[in-house]
């Protein structure tokens, strides 16, 4: 190894590791082999696709496996001692004490019986380190360290009380809390919004430095990895790719895999010319004003889109976009305002649109899993728009199938037969949009699309809906909390938050100063390929 | 002694019980088409064992008159014959061929049993999935019906619709199959809310599907496993259910072979250590754990997809 280690003892090493899983009866492999240093004191990036491995070797690192899994050869060494060969209680001892653990979801993983004070005790006490009071005044300390607000009162709460960012501070002072030598920092940040990313990337960040402590961090996001490692190495399909240390992995990386990672970000859609003044947009959210029960989720919103034209509307959770389209699909009839279609008044209520209206516009869905009819095969999921709209029936109907899954680039001979459990979460999202494409509409919302899908998929997913678009004359809106998505595919942007539009205008002027305080927020905290970026974006924002 | 003779006898029966079953699965494999002899070799032996059961009780139904060696109501011989080789379980307290009843019973209880089971389905899980697509007042309305009627202790229920009705073949499905739809409305209504979120269910109304499209083609594939797991419960209660009534007298009438009457009419048999009137009730507990069996499996498969 010629890594930089500062001349630092190395805490921990696996050689050739395999891990089997279990599927149908039979083992096999997932990780193929793996080798691993890590010194002390050093952060480790671990990225790569869903399915590539990566939590499943941050596991081992505990010498642990999931259920139904097993660790069939190679050897885990951390700090001399052999893990393959450990018993249960020698690995008891170092699991929580010497090897923490921080998981994607903290707010899955915290009991939500018992309040956090009584969570964070439990480690130290139980393992010996320290007792109940001083493990209370370490407690707060440290989440004052993660900047948590009201630090000494904020552990008597229970975790439905606290924010989810807050929640994965905590659970970062918990891991802290008896002093490891290795953190496993699975996922922390991705089920949170780019705002609060930023405040637990930088608290995380800090605290490792305070402590000089090793940690692994996981994750698919590079740009967050840029931050938080000193090294990376890259997993596909549980074999290693490449690694190297994190800026020369940045600026000269030697694989194709890699570089195909690193070049996700540059698709951009072209700059379209303006819209003619007198065009009469396709879709027109007039003043609109809705909410559930007696509480306004969206006040006042206007925008058009276009024939053509993709609107993005960016903003955290909460900010009413989700809203926005149940209004406009006609499932939240608002309380003011109305929607127009091609300039004619759409009835609010989607029972009572005519069929036409509702072909016209469909809707594409962020979670492929539950938008598609697990029980129905691929032929009727698209062939039934078609059949009901267009009256399509035998072999017409079969040829338009045919027809819409070459245009998703699916061989229709492999998959016009398939249930959706048969396919991946791609390949999902692609019949999602073939079926929104068999209405022949003219207007289609994306709800977060491509938000829980991997980096390469997503990006072939964007390049897809912008093929279409020009294919089909179409007019899209994109809702979207992630702005590299924007960037990618908005021609337009209305940006939202607690319910209102805060800004809106072309993508070009959006990306461009001056904005408005909360548009700046939002686009200074979408994590950049340079390592430096969160360091300089911390000293700003506290000059500033 | 007799502890181990008894225990000896037991393992001999699970383990010629399990044999039969491994048999069974091994000439069904090798005689079905392709797709199912793929989820059959899924089957552990419990399962295999409960079909085969089920196989042979639906044949002794279906072909009663042909198997039995006498019809069904005659008076063959003396009251109480024991076993001999003319009459293979005796006779009962009338003089007719145990034996013969016991098969004709199988056509009458199971026959009934399923009609009754599948009628309470069709009205149950209609009506639950209605409830739970439509929601609002109708649903308000079918589940406030339903807790009244399942407010009242099934048995004393039933015993008091057959009282008013009298009690025909016909009025006695009806009764316990309404009954029991409400058992069954409660367990499709749940499922079915749990499925009516889902984001395809939004899409197919946006699409603007009617409400029997709706239901037919979204909701009910989704809603399958657990009902046909209920299927299999419900109709071992069904089943229960008509021969404690026949056994209390108000379930199907004498002269017609029935297992439970069969049990009660020769009773006093018991009291002299005869175990022939205790046949239909272990054919009644045989049938009862096969279909369990068979659902379990099923269950699991359900399950395990899921995963």
């Amino acid at each position: 190894m010629t890594e930089q280690n500062n001349g630092k003892p190395v805490l921990l090493t696996m050689k050739g590791l395999r891990i089997e899983g279990r599927s149908d009866e039979t083992w096999s492999e997932i990780v193929h082999g793996i080798d691993l240093t890590l010194h002390k004191g050093e952060v480790l990036g671990l990225i790569g696709e869903s399915g590539a491995g990566k939590s499943t070797v941050g596991l081992a690192a505990m010498g642990f496996t999931r259920d139904g899994c097993r660790i069939s050869g190679g050897e885990i060494v951390f700090d001399g001692i052999d893990l393959m060969k450990a018993s249960e209680a020698t690995k008891r001892n170092l699991r929580g004490k010497r090897i923490a653990y921080v998981a994607q979801s903290a707010a899955a993983s915290f009991n939500p019986a018992h309040k956090l004070m009584d969570q964070y005790c439990e480690a130290p006490v139980q393992h010996g380190v320290m007792g109940r009071n001083e493990a209370e005044g370490d407690a707060v300390d440290l989440y004052r360290r993660m900047q948590l607000p009201d630090p000494d009162n904020i552990g008597f709460r229970y975790p439905h009380q606290v924010s989810g960012g807050q929640l994965q501070r905590a659970m970062t002072a918990m891991a802290m809390a008896c002093r490891p030598d290795l953190i496993i920092f699975d996922e922390p940040t991705t089920a949170l919004d780019v705002t609060t990313q930023i405040e637990v990337l930088a608290a995380i960040r800090n605290i490792v430095e305070q402590f000089d402590t090793a940690a692994i961090y996981i994750t698919h996001d590079l740009a967050v990895v840029a931050q938080m490692a000193d090294r990376i190495k890259v997993l596909l399909k549980g074999d290693e790719v490449e690694e190297a240390d994190t800026r020369s992995m940045l600026s000269t990386p030697k694989e194709d895999y890699t570089k195909s990672l690193w070049a996700v970000r540059s698709h951009a859609r072209a700059e379209q010319p303006p819209v003619a003044a007198d065009k009469t947009p396709v879709v027109s959210v007039k003043n609109i004003t809705a909410g559930y029960g007696a509480v306004d989720v969206l006040m006042n919103v206007n925008f058009d889109i276009h024939e053509r034209r993709t609107v993005a509307v960016v903003g955290e959770s909460g900010s009413g976009k989700s809203t926005t389209a149940r209004v406009i699909t006609g499932l939240l009839p608002p309380r003011q305002g109305e929607i127009l279609f091609d300039g004619k008044v759409l009835p609010p209520d989607y029972r009572r649109r005519t069929r036409d209206q509702l072909r016209q516009a469909q809707m594409i869905y962020q979670m492929a899993d539950t938008a598609l009819n697990p029980k129905l095969r691929i032929r009727e999921l698209i062939g039934r728009p078609a059949q009901m709209y267009l009256g399509l029936q035998g072999k017409a109907l079969t040829d338009r199938i045919r027809n819409l899954l070459d245009l998703i680039e699916l061989e229709p001979d492999d998959y016009i037969d398939r249930l959706p459990a048969e396919l991946s979460g791609g390949q999902k999202q692609r019949i999602g949009i073939a079926r929104a494409l068999a209405a022949e509409p003219k207007f289609i919302i994306c709800d977060e699309v491509t938000s829980a899908l991997d980096q390469l998929v997503a990006e072939g997913i964007l390049k897809l809906l912008d093929k279409l678009q020009t294919e089909f004359d179409l007019a899209y809106m994109f809702i979207t909390h992630d702005l590299a998505t924007v960037k990618a595919i908005a021609d337009e942007v209305v940006v939202m938050k607690e319910g209102r539009v805060i800004e809106q205008g072309p993508k070009s002027e959006m990306f461009r100063p001056p904005h408005d305080p909360y548009t700046e927020l939002l686009l200074s905290s979408v994590p950049e390929m340079d390592p430096d970026w969160l360091t300089d974006l911390l000293r700003e924002r506290e000059s500033g | 002694m007799g502890f181990l003779t008894g225990l000896f006898w037991f393992v001999a029966v699970i383990a010629a019980c399990m044999a039969a079953g491994w048999l069974f699965r091994t000439i069904a494999i090798a005689v079905t088409p392709k797709g199912v002899k793929k989820e059959l070799r899924t089957a552990p032996l419990t399962a295999s064992f409960g079909m085969m059961v089920i196989i042979i009780y639906i044949i002794v139904a279906v072909f009663a008159p042909l198997i039995a060696p006498f019809p069904e109501r005659m008076v063959v011989g003396p009251e109480y014959m024991p076993w001999d080789e003319t009459h293979l379980l005796g006779t009962d307290n009338l003089g007719r061929d145990m034996l013969s009843r016991l098969i004709f019973g199988a056509r009458n209880t199971v026959g009934i049993a399923f009609a009754t089971t599948a009628l309470a389905f069709l009205i149950g899980s209609i009506l639950g999935l209605l409830a739970a697509t439509v929601g609002g007042w109708l649903d308000q309305a079918l589940s406030r019906m339903v807790d009244v009627l399942m407010a009242i202790p099934a048995l004393i229920f039933s015993l008091l619709l057959l009282t008013i009705f009298g009690t025909s073949v016909i009025t006695l499905i009806i009764v316990i199959a309404v009954i029991d739809s409400t058992r069954v409305f409660r367990l499709a209504r749940s499922v079915a809310l749990n499925i009516v979120v889902m984001d395809y269910i939004e899409a197919a109304k946006l699409r603007g599907e009617g409400l029997w499209r709706l239901i037919t083609r979204e909701i009910l594939p989704n809603a399958m496993a657990p009902l046909v797991a209920e299927f299999g419960l419900r109709f071992c209660f069904v089943f229960l259910a008509i021969s404690a009534l026949s056994f209390l007298g108000l379930g199907l009438q004498p002269p017609m072979a029935d297992w439970g009457s069969m049990v009660k009419e020769n009773a006093t048999l018991i009291a002299f250590g005869d175990i022939t009137p205790l046949l239909p009730a272990v054919a009644i507990a045989l049938l009862t754990v096969s279909v369990n069996f068979v659902v379990d499996w099923q269950l699991h498969r359900a399950s395990g997809l899921k995963e």
